[in-house]
């Protein structure tokens, strides 16, 4: 179908692993679709939980935050710290009745860029399952 | 936001820091600067639209696009319009900015714009290269990368790195041949350098090696003197049996802290300091006469013994003797062995030494794969079966068998060997490495003019899957075994067996060019195994904050332009840590770090990026929690005006951010990275696009 819905999924992405990562997808010319939208912070410890949750009121259909793996963080514990706090995140996003897959953390390393398309395949797979984010029909 | 109320009452040095300082803030005026690179962009991206559209976004006063954005005219774009037009804010939208973001500062700057006033959009590597073929969807991609970057640019604000001065010393870990080459490299520079290496002495793998292809040089030979350089030298001081223990600061500013492992023997020099007259260990040996220990040489691929107090190998570097405390009794017979000069001491404990040092080399080589895992070779198995490593060892006038290669089933002259390359290496099972290992093809047409040379009658057989000679007079060196009478077979060999009689091993593989079976009885079997990173790079990539590929070896900061840098500044790789090498292309990528390590202390400062936290004191409520978030303890809760705030020592802070996810009160600060910058890119993306 022509108009088949594209969701919206935000990518918050650390400097110097995951966005190199899907920078090496590029370079390798790796192809995924184009549903998601990339912000760059220097490490996933930079992200307040708050951010997820403005873009979930925003609209967002998905959140995608993907840094180091555990033990190879640039700053070296940054993502521990990012880890659990969207741990966190996700209880309460399951407790306020929006479902927590929509919110996903993922560890993608600068030389995995073909993870990083699988990454994100996978994410737009399972929020294309889940549907359009229902805070957007409360506010229309 | 409440950020946006900001004040600060401390009083600020040079340069104004952050939104509290700066002028009014005027109405964003934005540039737009769209590049085609060819077609990479344009190929799967309306470039006209995306033009059309950023000039439609509210905060955006001028667009353009340029075939070419990073070249000279290119950049003239950018500067001419940021005079032009008035711009305060600047958006290139063209690579990733790991690649151009440098170019685009310094274009701005030169522009007459603070170069942090810049930020990139990312519709290359993110965009059309990933969406080749959907260019409607690679088009809205590349607008909403605009608007989001456009957003950002639009907040953006003055800043100003930080000048730090850099430790005019270096540090290289690893004593191979890649380690010594930059330490002398530094050290003839002028720059004070530690070499640090594991082992008791300096050396490395090209110590165990017999001949160098394609020159056929004695290893030993080109080696030892470098070694003897290198102890020598007064600007290298010389740290061995020692390993790298804690990593602190920053570019310019690491603090290292080394293991001086327990070697229970004394030099010369430590004897003195300790009023020994005459004493220390002068390698004389009478040490290892008398010790009852016998261990297996690991020098020796652990095919000679040594005893509990040894020295690896007679060419060693420093010639100190090294007691293995794992394995001592502590019987006291070398001590009184020693005599006078008092050089033993069994009750030594490992020592901690912190130093100082402005950029760090890593030069932690390589390890043979284990080739066991590979168990239809039969290594381990079966006594025939040897590694290349083992071979140079059984080669080598020095080694464990004076150089007569023998079968290690009966001492006897093998007259048939085969050799198996890409052992391990090319292996997509999942067992093996998928990469080439790349030095193995030339060390056995090396290994196999050996033998052709040294037993009368002797025949190689080499089972190869292609012979890459790509060096310097390789393919002349293949062409030159090939002559001498070295067989060739084009095929992966399936399996080995051993005849439980003679131990002789049966062969078998398809010749490839032949199309039919092989079944080769053969005295000996030569595994070239593939290498790996040794075990140790991994701690010590960690240490100093550098990433690894899949496959373990050491990230560079960019394959092609900056092969010997890392992303963290100030730390470098050479040899074969990165990746498997040659020795030419190693002393090649020793030379280039060392070259790449040198250029910060020269310049004697380095500019940090300005991404540091700042605390809004009104704010703050001196909880503390953050003190503790941050890895590198440049936060601390200090009095002012009668209650607790954070004060941040910029100087140590480097700009994660992890402080500022955290701050229960939004009181952190992160430039660069403020949360009205990161929350108007996500409004940006959700709420600004055409409904």
């Amino acid at each position: 179908m022509a108009d088949e819905w594209e969701p919206k999924i935000l990518g918050l992405v650390c400097n110097w692993c995951s966005y190199a990562g899907a920078d090496l997808a590029g370079s390798a010319r790796t192809q995924y679709p184009p549903d998601i939208r990339i912000v760059r912070v220097m490490c996933t410890g930079r992200l307040d939980p708050l951010f997820i949750l403005k873009a979930f009121t925003d609209g967002a259909d998905g959140v995608l935050v993907s840094g180091c793996h555990f033990g190879d963080c640039h700053y070296l514990e940054g993502n521990y710290k990012a880890a659990k706090r969207m741990f966190m995140l996700k209880s309460l996003l399951k407790n306020i009745g929006l479902e927590d897959k929509r919110m996903r953390m993922t560890f993608v390393s600068a030389s995995e860029g073909a993870k990083w398309a699988t990454v994100v395949q996978d994410v737009i797979n399972t929020v294309k399952t889940l549907g359009p984010n229902p805070l957007k029909e409360l506010q229309s | 936001m409440a950020e946006k109320k900001a004040k600060k009452t401390t009083k600020k040095q040079e340069a104004p820091k952050m939104a509290t300082e700066k002028k009014p803030a005027a109405k964003p005026r934005v540039g737009v600067f769209i590049c085609h690179c060819g077609t990479n962009i344009a190929g799967s991206i309306d470039i006209e639209a995306l033009q059309e559209y950023a000039k439609s976004l509210p905060d955006v006063a001028f667009a353009d696009n340029y075939q070419y954005m990073c070249s000279t005219p290119g950049q003239n774009k950018v500067i001419d319009a940021i005079k032009e037009h008035d711009l305060n804010g600047v958006v290139v939208a063209a690579c990733t900015p790991r690649l151009h973001e440098p170019t685009f500062r310094t274009a701005s700057k030169e522009g007459g714009l603070n170069p942090f006033r810049f930020e990139m959009a990312n519709i290359r590597e993110q965009n059309s290269w990933v969406h080749m073929h959907d260019r409607e969807g690679a088009t809205d991609k590349a607008k909403d990368a605009v608007r989001i970057a456009v957003a950002k640019a639009a907040l953006l604000e003055d800043l100003f790195p930080k000048s730090v001065p850099v430790e005019k010393a270096a540090m290289v870990v690893g004593a191979g041949i890649a380690g010594m080459q930059a330490a002398l490299d530094l050290a003839n520079a002028g720059i004070k350098t530690y070499l640090v290496e594991k082992e008791p002495t300096i050396g490395g793998r090209m110590s165990q090696l017999d001949k160098t292809f394609p020159t056929l040089d004695c290893s030993q030979c080109i080696l030892t003197p470098k070694m003897v350089d290198v102890g020598r030298a007064e600007n290298i001081e010389l740290m061995t049996y020692s390993e790298v223990e804690n990593v602190e600061g920053y570019i310019g500013n690491f603090d290292v802290t080394i293991r001086k492992k327990a070697r229970g023997v004394l030099t010369p020099a430590e004897a003195e300091a300790k009023g020994i007259v005459g004493g220390g260990c002068n390698g004389c040996g009478d040490c290892d006469e008398v010790c009852p220990v016998i261990k297996p040489n690991t020098f020796e691929m652990g095919m000679k013994p040594r005893k509990a107090i040894y020295i690896q190998h007679p060419q060693v570097v420093p010639l100190i003797y090294t007691v293995d405390f794992d394995t001592c009794v502590k019987c006291g017979l070398c001590v009184e062995a020693c005599g006078d000069k008092k050089a033993i001491d069994l009750e030594m404990q490992d020592e901690f030494v912190t130093v100082k040092v402005g950029t760090a080399i890593l030069a932690t080589g390589y390890d043979i794969f284990e080739i066991e895992k590979k168990d239809e070779w039969g290594y381990k198995k079966y006594e025939n079966v040897i590694t290349s490593l083992e071979f140079e060892r059984l080669i080598c006038a020095s080694g464990p068998t004076g150089g007569h290669l023998v079968r290690p089933s009966d001492g006897e002259t093998p007259k048939k060997i085969a050799f198996l390359l890409c052992a391990g290496s090319r292996d997509n099972t999942g067992v093996g490495k998928p990469y080439c290992s790349r030095f193995c093809c030339m060390y056995s047409l090396k290994h196999a003019h050996q033998i052709i040379e040294k037993i009368p009658g002797a025949t190689p057989y080499l089972f190869y899957m292609d012979i890459r000679s790509f060096g310097k007079m390789y393919e002349e060196f293949y062409y030159r075994i090939q002559d001498e009478g070295a067989r060739f077979i084009r095929g992966r060999v399936a399996n080995v067996l051993e005849d439980p009689v003679t131990k002789n091993l049966k062969v078998m593989a398809d010749d490839t060019l032949l199309d039919r079976p092989m079944n080769l009885e053969v005295d000996m079997v030569v595994l070239a195994a593939a290498v790996q990173p040794t075990r140790q790079a991994d701690p010590v990539r960690k240490l100093f904050g550098v990433s690894c590929s899949q496959d373990g070896w050491l990230l560079e900061a960019h394959p092609k332009l900056n092969p010997c840098g890392t992303t963290t500044a100030g730390v470098y790789l050479a040899g074969v840590c990165q990746g498997p090498k040659d020795i030419p292309d190693t002393v090649a990528s020793a030379e280039g770090a060392a070259s790449a390590a040198s250029i910060p202390i020269h310049k004697g400062e380095v500019e940090l990026e300005p991404y540091f936290a700042q605390c809004r004191e009104e704010i703050c409520a001196g909880c503390g929690m953050c003190v503790n978030l941050c890895p590198y303890s440049a936060l601390a809760l200090v009095e002012k005006e009668g209650r607790k705030v954070m004060e941040v020592t910029e100087a140590k802070c480097k700009g994660c951010g992890t402080c500022g996810g955290f701050c229960p009160g939004g009181a952190i600060y992160m430039q660069h990275f403020t949360t009205p910058q990161i929350v108007a890119q996500i409004d940006a993306f959700l709420l600004g696009g055409e409904e």
